[in-house]
């Protein structure tokens, strides 16, 4: 498929759900605190930008951050596990714990255990990103070929040396896809972790631009944000997948 | 076996010649018995696989360079030597190439640079032109001689083709499967092999032939 007709398609398609939705709007007279339409949203977008940028850019850094220290965490310990069987089989189980606990029931917990709001927003978005990486990551480093595995035993490669040079390339296909899915799951712990946290006016993130937005009765500017956070989701997406292109593309067939 | 010997190990699947070859490489430990070795030579070997078994995020130059470099040689020094090596299989010109780029051929000539990089004494080959057509094949098998009579590393080459074993070893001993045993041991003398066009010869067939009737007769026993 040309890459013309590949960014043409959906493009055409959003473009048409976006003008029926206006047309509707306006030929149905729906009043904007039911469901505004894409223009009055967009001007909205405009004219609350003052309000809407620093909220959004809150919620990116507990996003990056969040997604850095589960990168950082889920390579390290999936480093760990390939070193032993014992400790994977040992800790594994409790990561599976933490992925499998929601994250809206063990946030209000962790809001009042952690002294700093942005601090315990941080927790909860790594809760829900890292295991994405833990878990692709040690698959990676234990799917080496084995024949390989056994050349680097012929040349007594050191433990080290089987690491850095054998399991850690092998796996960087694994580790990239499982980033690209803690991507979006750190967005969206941190969105959730800070609809618990309300609207105490302590946090200031989009979520609480929603929150606030849609006790005013202020819908455009709740669609407002909620564009925003789409957009960001789609961002992260997108600049993780182009990392990843760019770190494979010489020599992995998958994209 | 004596120091220079081009020996094949001709048997049936599952009769234990990968066994014996990794055995002998220190792979794997063998459950009775003891591996006799006259001198300390046991760490000078060279192995090639069935497949290339390449790293894949590795260029043809890197992957020839790997045992040098964990061997502790530096890098400059290990890329120059690797480069030679791709020159002698005749991949000049494809140092930066990624092994997804090269052909099975191609890809089995890296592979074979790479065992032979450090100057191994012992060559251990395990089936490696088993998944290439014949014309690569038939190629690798002339340049693989030409390396040998080049370098005179002692070679052991496992194989299930009686026409591979004939053309490329000295000695070859056929092997009986379950349980794997050395059935018989045949020779194909130096002289025979000089003879120009020595795969269409009389004499490669008729050595053929003797091969092809030892391992009937290993098989029905």
């Amino acid at each position: 498929m040309s890459l013309a007709l590949r960014v043409l398609a959906p493009l055409l398609v959003g473009l048409a759900v976006l003008g029926g939705w206006e047309w509707g709007v306006r030929h149905y007279e729906v009043p904007p605190y039911i469901l505004p339409g894409p223009a009055l949203i967009a001007q909205t977008l405009w004219s609350d930008w003052a309000t809407l940028a620093p909220s959004l850019l809150v919620t990116l850094e507990i996003t990056f951050a969040a997604l850095l220290v589960a990168a950082t965490l889920g390579l390290a310990l999936a480093i760990l596990f390939a070193q032993s069987r014992v400790i994977e089989m040992s800790l594994f189980p409790y990561a599976v714990v933490l992925q499998v606990t929601p994250i809206v029931a063990i946030a209000p917990l962790i809001i009042v255990w952690a002294d700093n709001l942005m601090l315990a927003l941080l927790i909860c978005a790594w809760i829900v990103a890292f295991f994405p990486v833990l878990s692709n990551t040690t698959q990676g480093l234990n799917s080496v070929d084995p024949n390989l595995r056994d050349l680097f035993r012929l040349y007594r490669a050191s433990r080290w040396q089987v690491l850095w040079r054998l399991q850690l390339p092998g796996a960087l296909p694994y580790f990239l896809a499982g980033l690209r899915i803690s991507g979006g799951l750190s967005l969206i712990g941190a969105i959730v972790a800070e609809f618990v946290a309300g609207t105490g006016g302590a946090s200031s993130g989009l979520a609480s631009r929603i929150l606030e937005a849609g006790y005013q009765l202020q819908i455009p500017r709740m669609f407002a944000a909620l564009v925003l956070v789409s957009g960001l989701g789609i961002v992260i997406f997108g600049a993780l997948t182009l990392l990843s292109y760019l770190l494979l593309r010489r020599w992995h067939d998958a994209r | 076996m004596a120091e220079g010997d081009f020996l094949a190990l001709l048997g049936p699947s599952g009769c234990g010649k990968s066994t014996l070859l990794r055995m002998i490489a220190g792979l794997i430990e063998p459950s009775a018995g003891r591996l006799d070795w006259g001198r300390d030579a046991r760490r000078e070997i060279g192995f090639v696989f069935q497949e290339p078994t390449l790293m894949p995020w590795a260029t043809a130059l890197r992957n020839v360079a790997l045992p040098l470099e964990l061997g502790g040689m530096p890098r400059r020094e290990a890329e120059r030597r690797a480069a030679e090596w791709l020159a002698r299989v005749e991949l000049a010109g494809f140092e930066d190439a990624y092994p997804r780029a090269l052909s099975g051929g191609m890809r089995m000539r890296v592979s074979i640079a790479r065992a032979l990089v450090t100057r191994p004494r012992l060559l251990l080959m395990d089936e490696p032109f088993a998944a290439l057509d014949e014309i690569t094949r038939f190629r690798l098998n002339d340049d693989l001689l030409k390396l040998w009579q080049a370098e005179r590393f002692t070679a052991v080459f496992v194989t299930h083709s009686t026409f591979e074993s004939v053309f490329l070893a000295e000695r070859i001993l056929v092997m009986s499967p379950r349980p794997g045993r050395v059935a018989a041991e045949l020779h194909v003398p130096a002289g025979d092999r000089a003879t120009p066009e020595f795969r269409t010869s009389a004499a490669y067939a008729a050595h053929c032939r003797a091969v092809s009737q030892a391992l009937g007769r290993a098989m029905a026993a």
